[in-house]
């Protein structure tokens, strides 16, 4: 399959290994920013065959692990209504709330229903013009073009019955508060690709300055990831920073100048509490006044949840690459995938939940 | 008692105006119903015109003809295996087949995966009231194709009808008896270290079909589900292996991921499976990386995979190769001593994994 076998080839890592190894001066720590790479390095068994000295630091790239408690919560509280249609990607379905989650209100009566595209969600609206029909809008900057362009679309088409819970966020304010932490042990990031290919890299740029550290924009298959840890690999052996691009094909340095203006029209930037790491300021994406009426959290008066995490989940340090999964004293036992306590053990591209299905034998390469 | 016209009867003789009642099979019903009522779950009349009219001539076999309230076999010598399967697929149909013959292969599927050949089928039916008449003709019809190509016959069954809203459209339960084969002894408790691991084709078919239709994706080429009897292919391996073959299971609700992981847990012993050998088809590929879904935990309803003993797994893959529902068998992978309940995959880069059970539903109500 065209861009993708070809990144996928056994003698290409093989190949590319070596090469790190040689290139390798010094231990380092390597973050890569987002879950699907994370993903792909643990289904792969990828970060397990890097050579030795390499620590790959899994960031809080899962829009589904940082999503605020308090909106799962308003989250059941709308898809518990009787008029409403709630829609939503299928991993945000068992991210535990307070008590429960979506596929538990789905049991119960809610209808809850799986959607592949926000314009899905649209199309329910217009089928149902006696519903409520509300669209769980998740994601980093990926998701937010299409999820701004269903908004768009509502607007034109004067539906009523259709709105958004919005929990979009943005990357660079992450990157730069788990940078500017004391203790933060990150040599060079590997960035999210697809998230540039929207936004582009220039905003990368001033952080790479002020942190004197490599950001390399890289992709998802193996070659890629392998082809962006390279890049890192041998910017830290010769002392350079700065933003470099290994996802060529998909991303340059303005990006998709009409998505961010499709953005730009629907979206505003705003504060945002992360998921286990909490507020950073100007971080997330809100609707701009003149698309505000198709705010569900407005429409349903959720506004004022607040809630309290779980004391025993350790996400936060996790998301921060600060500790590792199995070193939570609740992994694998009063935390597993068929009980969370947090979401990085739901979320098919957290950590927590790639370390369990992966974890339990020793390694053999 | 009085006559039809008010008229009490003279003692003795027929009332004038009662005619004789007509034979059963021409009692249709007034007006011809486009759709399933509740009285046709009744017991009753329409209950019965309903089983002579439509069950009947699909499932034609004499041992279904008596109607009683079960069929009596031929008497059978050896082990006899039963297994029991309800059906709620959604939709009713789709490409490669419907709820009818989806019933009729699953349950043949599992007879064979206990070594077993089929004695008969039984098929009981739940039908929500107001299900259009058509789709149940069509559904009953292709059960008995289905039936019929194998060879088999559905010999009783059972009709019910419930409130609208209330099914779904139809819900199917079938069973079957069988024998198992002489010189066959299949369980989990027989796979042992060494025991290569053969897998009859490519997967992920059977899921990706139902998701297709389902979700209203269109796909440049249309994916059918793989539902088929494996009965045939399962005759020609046993007879290549005979009690080298150790285990058998179709991979369906769950995936080859899910099925693997529970034997290995049952037969206390360790799996490698190696990814660049599972077969996989090029657009079911494609569509599962679209869909985010890993083929290995996707429904399969026309495959198997068999625990062979080593020195006889050549002769039953070859055997397997030989017959068209398992040209693109492979043998991927092998069971091991180490890690007892654990399933490793090496994967195609060179890595490993371990394979788990998928928690929670990947997609519902497939079979």
């Amino acid at each position: 399959m065209k861009y993708l076998d070809e990144y996928r080839q056994a003698g290409g890592v093989r190949r590319l290994i070596a090469e790190v190894g040689r290139r390798l001066r010094a231990p380092c720590a390597i973050m890569e920013v987002c879950g699907g790479q994370t993903h792909t390095l643990i289904r792969t068994g990828l970060d397990r065959m890097l050579p030795p000295g390499i620590t790959m630091i899994h960031g809080p790239g899962c829009p589904v692990c940082v999503t605020p408690l308090e909106l799962i919560d308003q989250a059941l509280v709308i898809a518990r209504r009787p008029e409403v249609i709630f829609t939503s990607f299928g991993d945000m379905m068992r991210v535990p709330g307070s008590e429960t989650d979506l596929l538990a209100v789905k049991a119960a009566g809610g209808d809850v229903r799986i959607v592949y595209s926000p314009l899905d969600a649209l199309r329910l609206a217009q089928q149902n013009p006696h519903r409520e029909v509300v669209f769980f809008a998740v994601g980093f900057e990926t998701t937010a073009p299409a999820n701004a362009s269903a908004v768009w679309r509502a607007k034109r088409l004067g539906l009523r019955n259709f709105s958004i819970l919005c929990s979009q966020v943005l990357v660079p304010p992450a990157l730069e508060t788990i940078l500017s932490a004391p203790d933060c042990g990150v040599d060079a990031i590997i960035a999210a690709g697809h998230v540039c290919a929207i936004m582009g890299y220039e905003e990368y740029e001033p952080i790479a300055a002020r942190h004197e550290l490599p950001i390399v924009v890289t992709g998802f298959e193996p070659l890629d990831l392998l082809e962006g840890i390279l890049m890192a690999v041998s910017a830290l052996a010769e002392e350079r920073c700065g933003v470099e691009n290994q996802y060529a094909r998909a991303v340059t340095r303005p990006g998709n100048r009409r998505a961010q203006a499709l953005i730009a029209e629907v979206f505003q930037v705003t504060d945002r509490s992360w998921r286990g790491i909490g507020p950073i300021p100007a971080s997330g994406l809100a609707l701009t006044p003149a698309y505000r009426e198709f705010d569900a959290a407005l429409r349903f008066g959720t506004t004022e949840l607040k809630r309290r995490e779980h004391p025993d989940c350790i996400a936060g340090a996790i998301l921060r690459g600060r500790r590792k999964p199995n070193e939570c004293p609740a992994f694998g036992a009063a935390c597993t995938p068929l009980r969370p306590l947090g979401a990085p053990m739901v979320s098919s591209e957290g950590a927590c939940a790639a370390y369990y299905h992966s974890g339990r034998v020793a390694c053999r390469a | 008692m009085s006559g039809l016209n008010g008229k009490r009867p003279r003692s003795g003789s027929r009332a004038p105006d009662v005619e004789a009642p007509a034979p059963m099979a021409t009692c249709a019903p007034a007006h011809a119903a486009a759709t399933i009522q509740l009285a046709h779950g009744g017991g009753g009349l329409l209950s019965r015109w309903l089983v002579e009219r439509e069950f009947l001539p699909a499932f034609a076999n004499p041992l279904l003809q008596p109607l009683h309230d079960g069929a009596v076999l031929a008497p059978a010598t050896g082990r006899l295996a039963i297994t029991t399967d309800s059906f709620v697929v959604r939709p009713l149909f789709f490409p490669g087949g419907d709820i009818g013959s989806l019933a009729v292969h699953g349950t043949l599927n599992d007879l064979a995966m206990c070594g077993a050949r089929p004695l008969g089928l039984s098929l009981a039916c739940i039908l929500e009231e107001g299900l259009d008449f058509e789709v149940l003709r069509r559904i009953i019809a292709s059960a008995g194709g289905a039936a019929a190509t194998a060879g088999v016959f559905i010999v009783t069954g059972d009709t019910k009808v419930v409130d609208r809203g209330k099914a779904d459209g139809v819900f199917i339960t079938t069973t079957g008896i069988g024998v198992v084969r002489e010189g066959i002894e299949i369980a989990p408790a027989r796979i042992r270290p060494g025991d290569r691991i053969l897998l009859s084709g490519a997967i992920a078919e059977h899921g990706v079909a139902i998701l297709s239709v389902r979700e209203g994706l269109r796909f440049e080429t249309t994916i059918e589900s793989d539902a088929a009897n494996l009965q045939p292919l399962v005759e020609r391996m046993l007879a290549a292996g005979g009690e080298a073959v150790h285990c058998l299971r179709d991979p369906t609700r769950g995936g080859v991921a899910s099925v693997v992981s529970e034997l290995a847990s049952a037969a206390r012993v360790g799996m490698q499976l190696h990814e660049d050998r599972i077969p996989v088809r090029e657009d079911v590929h494609a569509a599962c990386e679209m869909l985010g879904l890993d083929p290995l935990y996707v429904a399969n309803e026309g495959k198997c995979i068999a625990f062979v003993a080593p020195e006889r797994a050549g002769a039953v893959l070859a055997a397997m190769k030989a017959h068209r529902l398992g040209a693109n068998a492979a043998d991927i992978g092998e069971v091991t001593a180490d890690d007892p309940g654990v399933v490793v995959l090496r994967t195609r880069i060179g890595g490993t994994r371990v394979v788990d059970l998928p928690v929670g539903e990947l997609l519902p109500r497939i079979c």
